[in-house]
């Protein structure tokens, strides 16, 4: 009894102590851009000429669309929002994604290549109307993921991808798994 | 890779090209220099006469990339029955027992992963090349130079093995536009650091087995070489030189067509 006790705190504490919070400094609808802008992640998250994935895209890119003042409902995120555009400073988004250093990523071998769907990593992310508070673990830094399954595989909180995730798919269609495909 | 030893001045242009693209650091003094890390060493060798007569020959040592066994099975390949039968095995892979260095049979290329590494050495020891290097050191890099390093490649932590890797991070780039532009990783598209800073042009690199590739053409010539030979590690590192006594002093050279002759005693030996 006590074991089942000592189990489920820790399964609920770990989770708790281990990672800290951050809000991003503004909320993206992400939802609303897909109905809006287009009709696919791509016009925003692009790859480049060289296969290299630009990321997450610069103020200049909300600004074809956005006008100071324009095109925006009213609130604190809209007024914010706003600051950023007239100063033409880069919003300080903070990055779920970050991989550790030794990863070797790339987009275009998954997309271009191999062509999944940006869900299949990334879930429904491109469908949320809000962004999810930035979480990170307090020994590394780096983020808990907004993918991925639960630690038991029961669902509950989504942790970061990890090797195996990589590895299984790697293995389930027959790609490379020598070490140097993914690292670095 | 073909390295042409007759074109090698000992510059040493390619262990510099090789510490700034991979990120190697330099320790606090030289104190500890044999504890020094070089992934692109420059040997020096010479014909051991005395003055008028004496030449000097510069061997330049990457990894050999040493081609696995195709079996798989460790030490298998090693000890194969029929001792004129080709079997090739990779030393450091077969004794690493964290898997942290790996044959790549898409690639040829032999792989090692830091942070996979549980520093044992068994790998630094195996390597007849002593391409291998232990890391006793977390890199004093003075303020500043972090800043500098180059961000495709991940810096060694200290206590583990790392070796040259023929500058893997620019063949990923390579690979990573030919699938965008759907086309295949050219020749020049792939090129190591070493090759490129090679002011003589003694280093060639590319695709062993596509004969469009100029290192396809080099090896066929009667005067490369490789190291070791004998000991049946494959490397795809070969070097030529139309010196004899570079190919007999490199030790390993053993004649093209009495390759498996060494039991007997070599004449000029």
């Amino acid at each position: 009894m006590g074991l089942v006790i000592g189990s489920a705190f820790g399964f609920w504490a770990t989770p708790t102590i281990l990672y800290a919070e951050k809000a991003q400094p503004l909320q993206f609808n992400h939802k609303l851009h897909l109905e809006q802008v287009s009709d696919s992640c791509k016009s925003c998250h692009t790859l480049r000429e060289d296969g290299s994935f630009s990321g997450i895209p610069s103020i200049q890119s909300c600004k074809e669309c956005h006008e100071a003042g324009s095109l925006m409902g009213d609130g604190k995120n809209e007024a914010a929002f706003d600051e950023y555009l007239k100063k033409n400073q880069p919003i300080p988004w903070l990055v779920y994604s970050r991989q550790p250093d030794c990863v070797f990523f790339s987009h275009a071998a998954h997309t271009a290549s191999a062509g999944l769907e940006c869900a299949q990593c990334h879930a429904d992310h491109g469908q949320t109307t809000k962004l999810r508070p930035y979480e990170y673990n307090r020994l590394t830094g780096y983020s808990r993921d907004i993918w991925g399954t639960g630690p038991i595989g029961l669902g509950g909180p989504p942790h970061r991808m990890k090797m195996d995730d990589c590895a299984k798919c790697h293995s389930e269609n027959g790609v490379n798994r020598a070490c140097f495909v993914c690292h670095k | 890779m073909v390295i042409d030893l007759d074109k090698c001045t000992g510059c040493g242009a390619c262990s510099v090209a090789c510490m700034s693209e991979n990120n190697i650091g330099v320790l606090h003094d030289e104190t500890d220099k044999i504890r020094s890390i070089t992934w692109m060493r420059v040997y020096q060798i010479d014909n051991g006469k005395s003055f008028p007569d004496t030449e000097v020959a510069f061997i330049p040592r990457p990894c050999m990339h040493c081609q696995g066994g195709t079996s798989g099975t460790p030490g298998q390949a090693f000890f194969q029955e029929d001792p004129m039968e080709e079997a090739a095995h990779t030393p450091c892979v077969s004794v690493c027992p964290a898997t942290a260095t790996d044959y790549d049979e898409e690639t040829g290329i032999v792989s090692q992963i830091p942070t996979r590494c549980i520093g044992c050495r068994y790998c630094v020891a195996a390597c007849p090349y002593h391409a291998r290097y232990f890391n006793w050191y977390d890199v004093p890099w003075p303020k500043g130079t972090p800043r500098a390093l180059s961000p495709f490649v991940s810096p060694r932590m200290r206590g583990v093995a790392e070796k040259c890797t023929f500058c893997y991070q620019r063949y990923q780039a390579a690979r990573n536009k030919a699938l965008v532009s759907g086309g295949e990783v050219g020749e020049m598209d792939y090129q190591t650091a070493c090759t490129e800073a090679c002011p003589s042009g003694a280093i060639t690199f590319g695709q062993l087995q596509n004969p469009k590739h100029k290192v396809h053409q080099l090896i066929s010539s009667e005067y490369t070489f490789r190291l070791l030979e004998r000991l049946h590690t494959n490397p795809k590192v070969y070097y030529m030189s139309k010196r004899e006594w570079v190919r007999k002093k490199a030790d390993n050279y053993v004649t093209r067509h009495n390759k498996f002759a060494q039991a007997a005693p070599q004449s000029g030996h």
